[in-house]
């Protein structure tokens, strides 16, 4: 009954989603502001619609009610809790719906927050918003509907894909979906300020949040994602160029693009109609994602659901989408005339520079990934393109962003001089300088990309700093230092995302030039040498778990007489998907990891070990993490409240608003 | 048919690497090294993705000693990927050969960023000659909400 009512909870929400997007489109055009406030309460029911019909899919899954098909295939009543409730999201069909359930969760909130936005342009957006989610209604209804039930139910389910047994990938798909679907956002901003005819900086600066918001969300599933990869996968990878992944990386980069050209158009009204084109292909590149992921067009190792059916229906929601928005685009951009003028050598130069590395380089990414489509369909070659592909065609683009980024985010506005600038950075320069030589002495006949890497990864971070610092203005080191603490989240925001990038990159380039691999086999009691470590095998146990056998090595890592730590890599065997998994065992520690893996045994009764010592591996994530903090602060900057406020108090707060 | 083949090409890429075993070691630590960066460089044809060098299927175990065979014979990197392509098809390299349509491939990373470049730094020139425009940016209804906004 309820799994009922969760159906026709969103066969109503599709035809709110129908009226949302015509009527209050009239009324914004007739000016009938009647017909423009249906916007409002409008999105609000949708969004506790797909939220009652999303709860009550999540009941099924709870319940384990095996008379839904996705239940069956997906779920089994010994599997815990947690993968329960994941397993909602886990599968074609309910992911569709938390897609829908974001969806409608930002045009919700775009109504709620959006009550400073003149009426024509909010009633414009929330249509167009609307739009994009009765276009993903029809998908769920008429492709792949989570509620259809079974004639006669099985007595049990099928199980979860083991690999998705895991709290990292668990929570690896909302948070990707928060960023996709928030880029919807920005979207419907660009279209309806296009039929709108005018875009200014209050509107770049009613965009940026929703950016902001949609790019830490996906930095923080990118994340997550490359963290289930390097632990779960079992050699201790974090990022493959698969399909998959640039699917995800092409939006995140168009996102960071957009972030920054929005500050051009709301600081000096110039970049507008490239903003515009970005803000449409950022949610273009969202679209063929999810196009890639869900027709499995492209195989890979993520695609478990596939079917190309919903690859059509999915490609003709993408064309019709970007096609209207471009025509829409081309019609109008014509009449968007920059205001701001700025020199040669500016902050605004060097963010359209910005600008040009990070859209090329998810230009060049997206080629890739669809390289082997098109081979395949024009020139009948069946080719692959992989990691070594897009390392070599992709590091360089990411070379001169960190060569350059602490000297724009630096200039100031309009007008700057190139030698004043470096001055300033003399500081970072050198110390980034002789951290790159320390490391190229230190390690002998190794590739450049330690040095290197370490040299960009240091040249960011205390690049970042002299940012800050040189904004405190003159005297004691005491005052200097109280107003930087004083400055605007914003500032600090920029300043910590981008020591986050720098962080990633030291963890990059440290993992891949320095990692150290030693493969044997080993009988229990042995004990050997990896990179100064003692690594000893003390023992193999066959253990049951709750829905899996494992068997779980007891190892211990030495270092000389001292022992650090104890570890339990574990092979782990799912019956019921029969679907083997490894868990290996890490001690994480601030420089490195050590990386143990166990596997077969041999045919004279020692087991195949693997041991990984991979330096600087934790820094990848945690300057995800810090890069996600940036934009959280900035996005907490009182900035973007000022205007909302400013009808019920005037603000008290001393801190200047630039 | 499909379905099946997705199926069996789902568990295969679904046991977990334990790719490179120890019986597989070539005791020359340099020919080893060369053959894992060989491996990294081709395609598990039946996986999605994965270079043999990551690969625990079959396929790649029995690709990977090939290499190392090809190796310990002699034969230099470029004739073992050679060798294998003629076998298997350029659809094992991971990295494509920047011969005839995936030249595009090639030079589409470097000649995309000339042009972006070019129309980048042609905005900024454009931006450095406009003339600012004189003052009267607000209309009256934006004057009305200048003075709400500023609480007057």
């Amino acid at each position: 009954m309820f799994i009922e009512l969760g159906h026709f909870a969103l066969v109503l929400a599709f035809a709110v989603a129908l009226v949302q997007m015509v009527v209050p489109l009239i009324g914004a055009h007739k000016r009938w502001t009647g017909w423009m406030a249906v916007a409002e309460p409008a999105a609000t029911t949708q969004f506790l619609l797909v939220a009652f019909s999303f709860a009550a899919l999540t009941y099924a899954f709870v319940v384990s009610d095996f008379s839904l098909r996705i239940v069956v295939a997906n779920s089994h009543t010994d599997k815990p809790m947690l993968y329960k409730v994941s397993g909602v999201w886990g599968n074609h069909e309910g992911s569709m719906l938390l897609w829908v359930l974001i969806l409608t969760l930002f045009g919700a909130m775009a109504a709620w927050f959006g009550g400073n936005l003149p009426p024509t342009l909010r009633a414009r957006v929330l249509a167009v918003q609307s739009a994009i989610g009765a276009a993903f209604y029809g998908f769920i209804l008429f492709t792949s509907n989570p509620f259809d039930r079974l004639a006669v139910p099985p007595f049990n389910g099928e199980d979860l894909n083991p690999l998705l047994q895991d709290p990292g990938l668990a929570f690896h798909p909302p948070f990707l979906y928060l960023g996709y679907v928030g880029l919807s956002i920005c979207f419907s901003f660009a279209v309806a300020a296009l039929i709108e005819g005018r875009v200014d900086a209050a509107w770049g600066r009613w965009v940026r949040p929703w950016t902001l918001a949609a790019w830490l969300f996906l930095t923080v599933g990118i994340g997550l994602g490359s963290w289930w990869a390097y632990y779960e996968l079992g050699w201790g990878g974090f990022w493959f160029w698969d399909p998959v992944e640039n699917a995800s990386f092409m939006p995140w980069l168009i996102g960071a693009a957009l972030l920054h050209s929005a500050i051009v158009v709301e600081k000096r009204e110039a970049l507008k109609s490239w903003t515009i084109l970005l803000a449409i292909m950022a949610f273009g590149f969202s679209l063929i994602g999810t196009f890639i992921v869900r027709s499995g067009v492209i195989t890979s190792v993520h695609a478990f659901a596939n079917d190309p059916e919903r690859g059509v229906f999915i490609l003709m929601i993408l064309g019709v989408f970007m096609g209207g928005a471009l025509m829409l685009y081309a019609a109008r951009a014509g009449i968007m005339e920059a205001k701001g003028v700025f020199g040669v050598v500016s902050r605004e130069s060097a963010l359209v520079f910005n600008n040009v590395l990070l859209a090329v380089a998810a230009l060049v990414v997206f080629i890739g990934t669809i390289w082997p489509l098109v081979a395949e369909m024009f020139f009948a070659r069946k080719l692959s393109v992989g990691p070594p592909f897009f390392n070599m065609a992709f590091t360089p683009f990411m070379v001169i962003l960190a060569l350059i980024l602490p000297i724009g985010a630096i200039l100031p506005w309009k007008r700057a001089r190139l030698g004043r600038a470096l001055w300033q950075l003399r500081a970072a320069l050198v110390l980034a300088l002789a951290v790159g030589v320390l490391v190229f002495a230190l390690q002998t006949g190794r590739s450049a990309l330690g040095p290197v890497g370490m040299f960009l990864g240091t040249w960011l971070i205390s690049g970042a700093a002299v940012d800050l610092w040189s904004r405190s203005g003159r005297g004691a080191v005491g005052a200097r230092l109280g107003r930087v603490l004083r400055l605007p989240r914003a500032d600090w925001g920029k300043a910590v995302a981008h020591a986050g990038l720098g962080v990633t990159m030291l963890g990059i380039s440290g993992l891949l030039a320095w990692e150290v691999e030693d493969i044997r086999t080993a009988n229990i009691g042995d004990r050997f040498e990896v990179a100064g470590y003692g690594i000893q095998l003390d023992a193999v146990e066959r253990v049951p778990g709750p829905n899996y056998r494992s068997t779980m090595a007891t190892m211990t890592v030495w270092r000389g007489d001292r022992q650090l730590a104890t570890l339990h890599p574990e092979k782990r065997v799912y019956p019921v998907a029969a679907m083997p998994t490894t868990e290996a065992g890490i001690d994480n520690g601030f420089l490195r990891d050590v990386y143990l893996v166990i596997g077969d045994p041999q045919d004279d009764g020692s087991w195949a070990v693997r041991t990984y010592i991979k330096p600087l591996a934790n820094w990848i994530w945690l300057g995800a993490i810090i890069m996600a903090l940036g934009g959280l602060l900035s996005l907490s900057d009182r900035r973007y409240r000022v205007a909302a406020g400013a009808r019920k108090a005037a603000p008290t707060d001393a801190v200047p608003a630039e | 048919m499909l379905k099946h083949l997705l199926l069996a090409l789902s568990l295969l890429l679904a046991v977990p690497a334990f790719a490179v075993e120890p019986d597989e070691v070539l005791d020359d630590p340099v020919l080893e090294t060369r053959a894992r960066e060989i491996s990294k460089g081709l395609r598990c044809l039946v996986c999605r993705n994965e270079s043999i060098d990551e690969s625990n299927a079959e396929l790649a175990k029995e690709l990977r000693v090939l290499v190392r065979e090809r190796l310990v014979e002699g034969d230099s990197d470029e004739e073992v990927v050679d060798y294998l392509v003629d076998r298997y098809g350029e659809y094992v390299l991971l990295k494509p050969k920047a011969t005839g349509a995936n030249l595009v491939l090639w030079v589409a990373g470097p000649v995309l960023l000339i042009v972006a470049l070019g129309i980048g730094v042609g905005y900024v020139l454009t931006r450095r000659r406009s003339e600012e425009p004189s003052g009267a940016g607000l209309s009256a209804e934006e004057e009305a909400r200048l003075k709400e906004i500023m609480g007057e």
